[in-house]
């Protein structure tokens, strides 16, 4: 019998990887130039995280994903318009900032806070995704914040593979160091996992899905809650961009067993 | 929660766990380095070491001449591998019973997962992947980056305790002479609550297949190139899957891919089945340190040059002499056939061994 699963992905928006970002100074902190103007997507760790939990729904009958995201209600929405083709789910919007300069702990806080407000949350059928990283700040901190504030403690982080038995119990593969996973068991739920790039392609779109995605990404756009960002305590003295670019030697008249050569001795070279 | 602290005088954590043997890893010992040198700048404050693991008197010997004014263990089985529900109760045990304002810790896969947490429970905040800490104005500031490695910002905090992650290789390791250390142990309480997850073990590629070495001298980054039609108008994927891996094994060089060539190779296509994502490095992928980098028929733009960010000498196999991976991003780029050279590269090496 398979179980029900409630699933809550976390993810939020960042800037398309191909713009290009520059850091400008604000009054309440850094901040990319000309922000708002940038497109954007869902953030990708997110985006395999959601992938992974819709996979886990279909092929559990009776579950259900949500996605809960951060983000000016704007973006969400254009991000959405492409998001909500891949998979059903339910969106939990928040109006606050995507930036990676905003705190780990104040954005955990808002989406823990959102989580709590889902009806019926069964803590025997929970899991509570997110990407193990962000693109904006890539910290790796604010899933592990919000499983405490949520109070859950089984948590795995640079997850590759999910394995579920009937009796409830799982089976994780976290990344470690030196291209190994390490393989956890788990007797029960709730926990938190925070994905890195699982196993599963990007779906197709599915205009189907889609249709009876947007009936509820609007409403939830529309209820979406203001979120403002402390950024009492921290002071950033500076962001800047590297400056370092390389005098490159171009070689273009070199054979290739010369230029094996040199490349074997630059090798060798201490 | 604990009021801010804003006193210069701090009392700094060096939070490590053991490895399998017993010892503190490479990692370990630079954040050792790193915290020691905060004390010594931050006039008034003292160092304290926290150790987790199977048994931490080995560790804690190792470390006996760095100056910490006191060592604490939380040893057990418990503690032996890798698990949130129990670090976590080890990390809050270590931190409060020093009364710690600055913990520094290695950024490994073990602290990566649970030091956030435990900056949640404490009141405290968390900077990770941290590659460098320094004082300004008596004043204790981090360094590290944003957006994927493209934009680098310096942080100060006044909130305490504050975690803070230090990525490895971006400092020299503490040195010293071993001794004996007096551990003082701490046992924390664990419930069945924080043991329902269980480490059964490692999964790793052969021998032959390992391709991941971290702490390698050179890297060799291969892009999609490799995967398409060459001079005669043909892929060869085989004959690319021989020159890399006999590359690899002769150099002991580390492996890392472009994401075109990592997704190919996860579409299920014919193209070297050893590439993985874990190989993959640049923006969606990891951003490794070694002291070379050689890239191979790699293309792109900037964003998805950041994989050899943190590469000291790096040089490029390519055929276009503008190709962004390496124009103004390597120190020489030579215009050839990756196919024509690696297979002279291969027989050089196999000639010096």
């Amino acid at each position: 019998m398979p179980i029900p699963y409630q699933i809550i992905v976390c993810g939020s928006v960042v800037p398309d990887p191909l713009q290009t970002l520059e850091p400008i100074a604000t009054p309440t902190g850094p901040a990319l130039k000309n922000e708002l103007m940038l497109p954007a997507v869902l953030d990708p760790w997110a985006g395999h995280a959601l992938f992974e939990a819709a996979n886990l729904a279909k092929q559990n009958a009776g579950s259900k994903v949500w996605l809960v995201s951060v983000g000016p209600k704007a973006k969400l929405q254009q991000v959405m318009m492409t998001v909500a083709q891949k998979v059903p789910f339910e969106l939990i919007a928040i109006d606050g900032p995507s930036s990676g300069f905003s705190e780990s702990a104040e954005i955990a806080a808002a989406l823990a806070s959102a989580i709590r407000t889902i009806p019926g949350l069964d803590n025997s059928r929970l899991f509570v995704f997110g990407g193990w990283e962000s693109a904006s700040r890539g910290a790796g901190t604010t899933m592990q914040m919000v499983g405490e504030l949520l109070g859950i403690t089984d948590q795995f982080q640079g997850v590759d593979r999910l394995t579920v038995s009937a009796d409830g119990s799982f089976e994780v593969l976290e990344r470690v160091e030196g291209g190994k996973h390490q393989v956890s068991r788990c007797s029960a739920l709730p926990a938190v996992l925070g994905w890195a790039t699982g196993n599963l392609p990007e779906p197709p779109n599915n205009p189907q899905v889609g249709m009876l995605n947007m009936r509820t990404v609007m409403p939830a756009l529309q209820r979406a809650k203001p979120l403002k960002v402390s950024t009492d305590g921290v002071a950033f003295a500076s962001v800047s961009l590297p400056k370092q670019r390389r005098s490159t030697r171009i070689v273009k008249d070199l054979s290739p067993d010369a230029i094996a050569g040199e490349i074997v001795e630059w090798i060798a070279k201490e | 929660m604990p009021p801010p602290n804003t006193s210069p005088m701090e009392t700094i954590l060096f939070l490590a766990h053991t490895e399998s043997d017993g010892s503190l890893s490479q990692a370990a010992r630079e954040s050792l380095a790193a915290a020691k040198d905060l004390t010594t700048a931050l006039a008034g404050s003292v160092l304290v070491a926290g150790l987790v693991g199977a048994e931490v008197q080995s560790a804690a010997n190792q470390i006996a001449g760095c100056a910490a004014t006191r060592f604490l263990g939380v040893a057990g089985p418990d503690y032996a591998t890798s698990r949130y529900s129990s670090d976590i109760v080890a990390v809050e045990s270590l931190a409060r019973t020093t009364a710690a304002t600055i913990v520094i810790a290695p950024a490994t896969s073990r602290w990566n997962r649970v030091l956030a947490g435990a900056a949640q429970r404490l009141g405290g905040r968390i900077d990770s992947h941290v590659t460098a800490i320094a004082t300004e104005d008596g004043q204790p500031g981090i360094t590290r980056w944003y957006y994927r490695q493209r934009m680098e910002g310096i942080v100060q905090r006044t909130r305490r305790p504050w975690f803070i992650l230090l990525d490895p290789g971006c400092g020299g390791a503490w040195t010293g002479a071993p001794g004996l250390a007096q551990v003082e142990s701490i046992s924390p309480v664990l419930t069945d609550s924080n043991k329902r997850t269980t480490v059964a073990g490692f999964q790793s590629p052969s021998a032959d297949q390992q391709t991941i070495r971290p702490d390698a001298k050179l890297l060799f980054v291969a892009g999609a190139g490799w995967t398409k039609a060459q001079s005669d108008g043909k892929p060869h994927p085989e004959e690319a899957e021989q020159l890399i891996l006999g590359f690899l094994a002769q150099s002991k060089a580390s492996l890392g891919s472009t994401k075109s060539l990592v997704d190919l190779s996860g579409e299920g296509q014919e193209v070297l089945k050893f590439m993985t994502h874990l190989n993959q490095v640049g923006q969606t992928g990891s951003t490794p340190r070694h002291p070379k980098g050689l890239a191979t028929c790699c293309h792109g733009e900037e964003p998805h040059t950041v994989g050899w960010r943190f590469i000291n000498e790096r040089r490029a196999v390519n055929l276009n002499p503008n190709c962004s991976w390496a124009q103004g991003k390597a120190d020489v780029l030579y215009v050839a056939d990756a196919f024509a050279v690696m297979r002279k590269v291969n027989a050089l090496l196999a000639e010096r061994h």
